[in-house]
């Protein structure tokens, strides 16, 4: 257990890195719902990768990462927002997911919640590398999405494929969605992808500061979450709702800031 | 407008369809170097769709042949700037090896104090400004301003128009122009192409004054100097 934990409290500052920094596009984006609803498609794959005996996080992606392209798709054909898509496609794969976990409660709840029971050294190294990939290939592109938000067409102008980064993006948040439900689970890892945001957003009139500090907020929540969870544990079988709380904790304590500041000046 | 060597576009028979409806039909105009085309027309008559055309960002029939390497500027109606925690001094680094003081100075924004201000902070006129430093950036030799003072007060609508006017002169830049203001067609442009899917009129702006040209565009007389009291 000692390790595992060491590994999981490892794993959740990259975790936590990786979510609040793509993150902070997705808030701009203003698909933070769509950020949240997109982690429970992850459902029916973690089941099936259950199933079917193979890494359930491998199907948690595969999923992923397939329902975001048919809804980039759809949404690039019908112009339905990204918002009504993933909500269509969530209630799908939540129902398709409880159908096949059917009376396997137990992992449904480690699917819901996170389990991080299941955490090695070989999947924490693997979660790792592809965080920093992600992290890195999301700064490759950052600029790119900015334009794009500010203006698809200036974007465009400018020699930017304005789609297959869009497609690219979610593909890594996909990635990183994935990864995160090891430590939080599909219920709780869209917070990890939204909080960080608002709470950096509160703080920041810079692009870098905001991305940063998302980061930052992140990994702090993740870490500081299940670290707190080991210590106190409070009679909670999984860390999610930890993270949770410590991530909370920190937007208030940005909410108050901003508004002391509004106040003084 | 001018003798043959001196044009920088040359656009024949340019036609846009978009869901099948006919959006832009049978355009033919050319553009002379370094001059001000302005393009005005009615709501829905296309001026935006002639811009994205001439981006490429619109599929088209017909020929837009730029006659020398151009490398185009470009300025949209809308941006979303609100929401986005972002410094002008970011905004105008984006792409990378900008002097931010001199691109400031092409735009007469003086204060340098205004590089540490979030974008969606600035004022209507100021945010036009930054979105033209920007669109100066890469050195353009045509600029497409799509209603470049939307949002814009009255008294700092004429000092971007000097401002372009200015631009325009010293880089040699080509300017494509959309406003509905008959006044800055007449002050600030050379040329005035104005559209209603097709074109309505195509000449030299001082045109715009003729009874009969404005009867050929909004189908009755205008009274300039009316028009520019009433706004």
């Amino acid at each position: 257990m000692q390790d595992t934990l060491f590994y999981s409290l490892f794993l959740s500052i990259f975790v936590g890195v990786a979510t609040g920094y793509l993150g902070s596009l997705m808030v701009l984006e203003k698909m933070a719902l769509v950020g949240d609803a997109l982690s429970h498609v992850a459902l029916p794959g973690l089941a099936i990768g259950i199933i079917l005996n193979f890494n359930p996080f491998l199907g948690a992606f595969t999923f992923l990462f397939i329902s975001a392209a048919i809804i980039w798709h759809i949404q690039r054909i019908t112009k339905i927002s990204f918002e009504a898509l993933v909500g269509a496609m969530f209630t799908l794969a939540l129902a398709i997911g409880i159908l096949l976990f059917g009376d396997n409660l137990d992992a449904l709840e480690a699917a819901l919640f996170g389990d991080i029971s299941q955490v090695t050294i070989t999947s924490t190294l693997v979660a790792v590398a592809v965080c920093v990939a992600a992290i890195v290939l999301t700064k490759v592109i950052y600029d790119k999405l900015v334009l794009a938000m500010i203006s698809e067409d200036l974007a465009i102008s400018k020699g930017i494929n304005v789609a297959r980064t869009n497609l690219l993006y979610l593909f890594l948040v996909s990635v990183v969605v994935a990864i995160g439900i090891q430590i939080v689970g599909t219920l709780l890892v869209g917070f990890l992808v939204i909080v960080p945001a608002i709470a950096a957003k509160n703080l920041s009139s810079h692009m870098k500061r905001y991305s940063w500090l998302s980061a930052v907020f992140g990994a702090v929540s993740g870490f500081t979450g299940v670290l707190f969870w080991s210590i106190f544990n409070f009679n909670l079988p999984f860390p999610g709702p930890m993270v949770v709380f410590v991530g909370i904790i920190i937007f208030f304590a940005t909410v108050i800031i901003n508004w002391k500041k509004k106040i003084t000046t | 407008m001018a003798d043959q060597n001196n044009y920088i576009l040359k656009v024949s028979n340019l036609a846009v369809k978009i869901q099948n409806q006919i959006v832009l039909d049978h355009l033919n105009f050319n553009v002379e170097k370094g001059t001000t085309l302005a393009i005005s027309g009615p709501n829905g008559a296309g001026k935006t769709i002639l811009f994205r055309t001439l981006l490429n960002l619109v599929p088209h029939t017909g020929s837009i042949e730029w006659t020398e390497k151009v490398k185009i500027g470009y300025v949209p109606q809308y941006v979303a700037v609100s929401d986005i925690p972002m410094s002008v001094r970011e905004f105008l680094s984006m792409g990378g090896g900008v002097n931010l003081e001199e691109a400031l100075k092409k735009v007469r924004l003086t204060d340098l104090s205004i590089l540490n201000k979030r974008i969606g902070t600035l004022s209507g006129g100021q945010l036009r400004r930054v979105f033209i430093a920007w669109a100066l950036n890469d050195k353009p030799n045509v600029l497409l301003l799509d209603e470049p003072t939307t949002g814009v007060d009255m008294d700092s609508e004429e000092p971007i128009y000097l401002m372009l006017n200015d631009i325009k002169k010293t880089q040699r830049i080509t300017i494509f122009l959309i406003t509905h203001n008959i006044h800055i067609v007449q002050e600030y442009a050379d040329y005035l192409l104005a559209l209603n899917k097709c074109v309505t009129f195509c000449g030299t702006s001082a045109e715009i004054g003729k009874p009969e040209i404005q009867r050929q565009i909004y189908g009755e007389t205008v009274c300039v100097e009316t028009m520019r009291g009433e706004e």
